[in-house]
């Protein structure tokens, strides 16, 4: 599980005078599920086509098992990609289209090693017939590739991926053009997929949930630099700045100062945390998640608010509340009507501590919180059809 | 649905320009001289298949010579930045904007015994040199009034209509397809040969297709480049409306003999181009 793989060495990206990537330094274990996570054109994708290598740094260096590959074309790297709008042949049938890595390759002549031959014909319909049972597609090699669905699409541009037995599979936002519910079985299906082929997948999504869901290791991505690389835990719970804090999940980022280990103060009140090692006095972000608040009668509550929107999301309800100004989001089972004065508690445990950055003040704050959501969405629709 | 009737006036026209005349060159392929049904059009035209042989041939290899000018064109256009493009396909088309007897005259000029191209090779001195090479004694290369001219006709006048057609449908291929391709090993020989190339047949068949058919039919081609030495089918139909062979019923027998080989023969291609994307021919 520990064995480097793949590094990407001080790896600097330009067009035109754009930066794509400033600087990346990342390095990818063997048989390890990476996730790159960030918005539209963060250079997520454009790390991953530097590993497939489509596109070249600018400078830096790429490394492969310990080998630089920065000038090895795509056909001869030991990595295949799941492209995002799956890209098959529509030309060919399902067999022909998993196939084709098979027929395009050699391999040394089982009776003379230093010939190189043809995959032979018996093995080419054996492996094909693995891939396709191994994405459950078996039996579907005769079909054309257009009457099939685009949850049936994806598999098949999978089984071709990983026909040829790569060490590495590359998933550009591979479930970026499915509904919701066929994305959250195949979130499902590709982990165990990796699992059963045992090989490194490096996938590339702006879907933060999709990302929790999958990863062992995340790579949060922002204006082409690495903010936090971590589990998935790591990235929720410590995450390291405020852009992070608010692009995993939802995150009320409020200005607070450091009085002493373990004790934080905002409005003007000290509250007990479990972080330490800041300076006496510093300034820092408070992240506190939606769900980490509980809502209590207003005589207990650590603060006080007035309710000013409620949504209701199935689960739990969706609470606006203003405190001196500034709203929070919290989630919570419990009812309460717009207009209500609340208390809130929060536990020691729900205060994270993160220093300041260029971010801070940027995200987390809730004061506009409906037409942040129609921004989100935005973002979403443009991503699909933008992203390179 | 009252918006359909926007489509009257040209159902009107199709009915009277298109549909009426077929059935009357049926009509008049199937009858004598006296009006009578008969077959004799067709039994008669065992005189006329050399016509047949000359024209397919001439039209096959005019088509041949278009996909190996216009495929390799069509293919590298595509990949060249969008203003190179549009000043190649400017250039491709401005002929087309030009009268054809216009254009076909030109030719007679150019190839002429006496012509541009004679004349400047012997203006260098090159039959000098190739009479030296060759123990021969030539001041000319005879290049009018052949059936080499004829191709040369259908080749420059038609050309335009292979380029087109195959350069829109290799201009529509998804370059992440390509890519996918060498993700899976393929070298750039094999990415062409795998996949860029039977992805563009439909362009090729359509190509193909706005070639040969009026390469097959033309007429004055052959009178003017070839001299008049090779009849084709087109001259030989106009001889049987318009000529001293006065016989239209002959005229419309030989049209439609031709035009059921031709649909035979699209119908044979595609066929052969079944399953492929978009096959937009006929």
């Amino acid at each position: 599980m520990s064995k480097e793989l793949i590094r990407l060495s001080d790896c600097f990206m330009k067009f035109d005078d754009d930066v794509i990537l400033d600087h990346i330094n990342l390095y990818i274990n063997d048989k390890e599920f990476l996730t790159l996570l960030g918005p539209s054109g963060c250079g997520k994708t454009t790390t991953l086509r530097i590993i497939g290598g489509f596109q070249k740094p600018t400078s830096g260096d790429v490394y492969f098992d310990g080998v630089r590959i920065n000038d090895v074309p795509p056909h001869k790297r030991k990595v295949n990609t799941v492209f995002q709008k799956y890209a098959l042949f529509t030309h060919m049938n399902i067999f022909e289209n998993v196939a084709f890595g098979l027929r395009v390759n050699k391999i040394p002549d089982p009776n003379n090693p230093n010939r190189m031959v043809k995959v032979p014909e018996a093995e080419i319909k054996q492996r094909v017939e693995e891939a396709l049972a191994l994405v459950n597609l078996a039996g579907y090699g005769k079909r054309s590739v257009n009457s099939l669905s685009g949850g049936q699409q994806q598999r098949v541009a999978i089984a071709r991926a990983i026909v040829n037995r790569p060490q590495v599979l590359l998933l550009d936002e591979p479930l970026g053009a499915l509904d919701l519910k066929l994305r959250k079985d195949m979130q499902i299906e590709l982990k165990r997929i990796q699992q059963q082929v045992g090989i490194t997948f490096i996938y590339v999504t702006h879907d933060q949930e999709e990302a929790l869901t999958m990863s062992d290791t995340i790579v949060v991505m922002n204006e082409g630099k690495i903010q936090q690389i971590g589990t998935p835990e790591d990235i929720y719970n410590e995450p390291k700045n405020a852009f992070v804090a608010d692009f995993i999940g939802e995150s009320n980022i409020i200005d607070g100062i450091m009085h002493e280990d373990y004790v934080v103060g905002m409005y003007g009140r000290k509250f007990k945390c479990l972080d330490k090692g800041f300076a006496p006095g510093e300034a820092v972000d408070v992240v506190i998640r939606p769900e980490d608040i509980d809502i209590v009668p207003e005589a207990e509550g650590q603060l006080t608010g007035t309710v000013t929107e409620v949504t209701f999301k199935g689960i739990h309800y969706d609470i606006i509340v203003d405190f001196r100004g500034f709203k929070w989001l919290i989630q919570t089972t419990d009812y309460s009507p717009v207009g209500a004065k609340i208390g809130v508690k929060i536990d020691p445990d729900g205060f994270h501590i993160m220093k300041k950055s260029q971010y801070s003040g940027t995200f987390g704050d809730y004061s506009s919180y409906s037409s942040e959501y129609d921004e989100l969405n935005e973002d979403r629709l443009e991503e699909n059809e933008d992203e390179e | 649905m009252k918006n359909k009737w926007l489509a009257a006036p040209y159902v009107v026209w199709m009915a009277i320009f298109v549909v009426a005349p077929l059935i009357l060159v049926v009509v008049f392929a199937f009858t004598g001289q006296d009006g009578s049904v008969t077959l004799d059009n067709f039994s008669n035209m065992g005189t006329y298949v050399p016509a047949f042989w000359h024209s397919f041939g001439l039209a096959i290899a005019a088509t041949l010579i278009c996909i190996l000018i216009g495929y390799p064109l069509a293919y590298f256009l595509s990949r060249e930045k969008l203003m190179v493009r549009k000043v190649a396909m400017m250039l491709i088309m401005l002929p087309m904007w030009m009268n054809f007897l216009l254009r076909t005259y030109a030719w007679m000029s150019i190839l002429d015994d006496n012509g541009l191209i004679n004349q400047f090779l012997s203006s260098i001195g090159f039959f000098n040199v190739w009479n030296a090479i060759f123990g021969t004694n030539i001041q000319f290369f005879h290049m009018i009034n052949t059936q080499g001219a004829i191709v040369l006709g259908m080749v420059y006048n038609f050309l335009p209509f292979m380029v087109l057609p195959i350069f829109s449908v290799i201009d529509k291929i998804d370059p992440k397809v390509i890519e996918a391709a060498q993700d899976l090993g393929a070298s750039s020989s094999m990415v062409f040969r795998k996949v860029i190339f039977p992805l563009s047949l439909p362009g090729v068949l359509s190509g193909v297709t706005m070639v040969f058919i009026p390469s097959v039919s033309t007429f004055a081609l052959s009178r003017l480049l070839g001299g008049g030495k090779t009849l084709l089918l087109g001259d030989l139909i106009e001889m049987q409306f318009l000529g001293n062979a006065y016989n239209p019923h002959l005229g419309s027998a030989i049209a439609l003999v031709m035009m059921v080989i031709v649909l035979v023969m699209m119908a044979i291609m595609n066929r052969f181009g079944e399953g492929e994307e978009g096959v937009a021919v006929l």
